[in-house]
């Protein structure tokens, strides 16, 4: 116990505690609707261009996340706008979009700063990187996507649920599927620098995954996975702290550990 | 009392004509059945009395008090429905949609009315069950309970008894005339049965990328497109 309290008497981790609940709670939420539209790919791709994003502010000596931030929302409604298309199908958009955005980052990097220790925070994530401003920023937006997603949660619902009949009701589906892209890139970004780009997508799907095997109603998958979310946000920062290890993949491997046990519960059921 | 009335309707997909001189009126409590093959401009039609594609030329207007958006519509299912985890009361109050104008939560009378629906199909005991645990002919009583969230007038429904069984279609057949003759809501269904359709419809639109019948299911009966379609046996 006092070793826990002496984990937290330290401010980065203070920081650390109250972002990464509010981001992992945000990656919740929004994860279920994504995973059962068929977009999780989305949050990967969304990740790739954050880092893209991150890598050229830190190159031109930029606040990181009033570059990312808006840079990630406007691709998100890009491939949204792709997928509705069907020029280029839209897995195959994502994927392009994704690399391109990553190889810009690399070749940023490596002609300004070089591969030190920021680039490769951005990418497996540090609890360390969270400035002061960017936890209140963090802070903020969450609280933002949150009520938003409370607020919308009937339409959000109905949309996820069925579209041609809430379009046919005469539900604007393409505005809350924006929503709910723009919702995401933002915690994209919010998550990216604690959990970096190559694992985020990871907070977004296992939750929303492991509620499912378990829950029969949609409320339920909702406020199981927020909860497992932030539990093993939890673990993963302990084990992290206590084991020394990345705090990113920690945080992954406790989502993972979660989603066999629901599985193998769910089985026996 | 006419509630729907379509003039000399055309629908294109870039620039290609898939449907043209579509000409029919309903009236309340009437129940129209669109029948025709694969490809015929069913869907399309559907599309247009959603408002979802606006036709080329022509007109469709809505009278009595009803609008498009209040339509209750009874979408073909999707891979994502079939597995997708939601309570059979969840399903059915997001039909109360539309009358949530700018509120954002469904008030006590729309979940009242969610609860009358679903007691109307008989689901009432499948409350907090999960829908995809259901039969399929379940889920198909949850989606008209849903539907009638959406409507008081007009039923639209996208060929309900697709992938049930005979007895679950019967069942199905039977609670949408019942639906039609208890509650005075006119339906429009598309089906490619047509055996069932001219036995429970009041009319028959017969599409075959123009409208190539559209009269009473007894008119119908006498054509000789019925007989042609229906392989020369009387029905």
């Amino acid at each position: 116990m006092s070793q826990l309290i002496n984990m937290f008497s330290y401010h980065f981790m203070q920081r650390a505690l109250v972002v990464g609940i509010l981001v992992s709670l945000c990656a919740a939420l929004l994860g279920v609707s994504l995973v059962l539209k068929r977009y999780s790919m989305i949050g990967d791709g969304l990740s790739h261009v954050g880092f893209g994003a991150l890598a050229i502010a830190s190159a031109f000596n930029l606040a990181p996340l009033a570059v990312a931030v808006p840079v990630v929302v406007a691709a998100a409604v890009l491939l949204l706008r792709l997928r509705q298309n069907a020029a280029v199908k839209g897995d195959a958009a994502i994927a392009m979009i994704s690399s391109s955005a990553l190889a810009i980052g690399v070749i940023c990097v490596s002609l300004t700063t070089g591969m030190n220790t920021d680039v490769s925070s951005y990418m497996f994530g540090s609890v360390l990187s969270l400035s002061s401003s960017d936890a209140l920023l963090s802070v903020m937006l969450s609280l933002a996507v949150l009520g938003l997603f409370i607020l919308f949660y009937p339409r959000l619902f109905a949309v996820t649920f069925d579209e041609s009949f809430s379009r046919a009701t005469g539900t604007r589906t393409e505005l809350y599927n924006t929503l709910l892209a723009v919702l995401t890139a933002i915690t994209v970004v919010l998550g990216m620098r604690m959990m970096g780009a190559l694992l985020i997508s990871s907070l977004i799907i296992f939750p929303a995954l492991s509620a499912m095997c378990l829950c029969r109603s949609f409320k339920s998958v909702v406020v199981t996975s927020a909860a497992i979310s932030v539990i093993c946000f939890l673990l993963g920062l302990m084990s992290s702290y206590f084991l020394e290890t990345p705090t990113g993949a920690s945080i992954v491997v406790a989502d993972l550990i979660c989603y066999a046990l629901f599985r193998l519960l769910g089985k026996r059921k | 009392m006419t509630i729907l009335e379509c003039k000399d309707l055309c629908f294109s997909y870039e620039g290609k004509r898939v449907l043209e001189g579509v000409n029919f009126s309903l009236s309340a409590g009437d129940y129209l059945c669109v029948v025709g093959e694969n490809g015929s401009g069913k869907s399309t039609l559907i599309k247009g009395l959603l408002g979802l594609k606006p036709p080329e030329e022509g007109s469709i207007a809505f009278s009595g008090g009803l609008k498009s958006t209040e339509i209750g519509y009874l979408p073909q299912q999707t891979q994502v429905q079939r597995d997708f985890p939601a309570s059979v009361y969840e399903v059915v109050l997001s039909g109360c949609l539309n009358s949530l104008g700018t509120s954002l939560f469904y008030s006590r009378a729309l979940k009242q009315r969610a609860l009358e629906n679903m007691e109307r199909m008989g689901i009432e005991d499948l409350k907090s069950e999960s829908y995809q645990a259901l039969s399929g002919g379940q889920q198909q009583r949850v989606l008209l309970a849903r539907a009638l969230c959406a409507t008081k007038k007009l039923l639209l429904l996208d060929e309900p008894v697709t992938g049930l069984d005979p007895i679950a279609s019967g069942e199905m057949y039977n609670l949408i005339k019942l639906i039609n003759l208890c509650d005075n809501i006119s339906v429009i269904m598309v089906s490619h049965d047509i055996h069932e359709a001219v036995r429970y419809a009041t009319h028959i639109l017969h599409l075959g990328h123009r409208q190539l019948f559209f009269g009473t299911a007894a008119e119908y009966r006498e054509s000789s497109l019925a007989r042609r379609f229906l392989g020369g046996g009387r029905i």
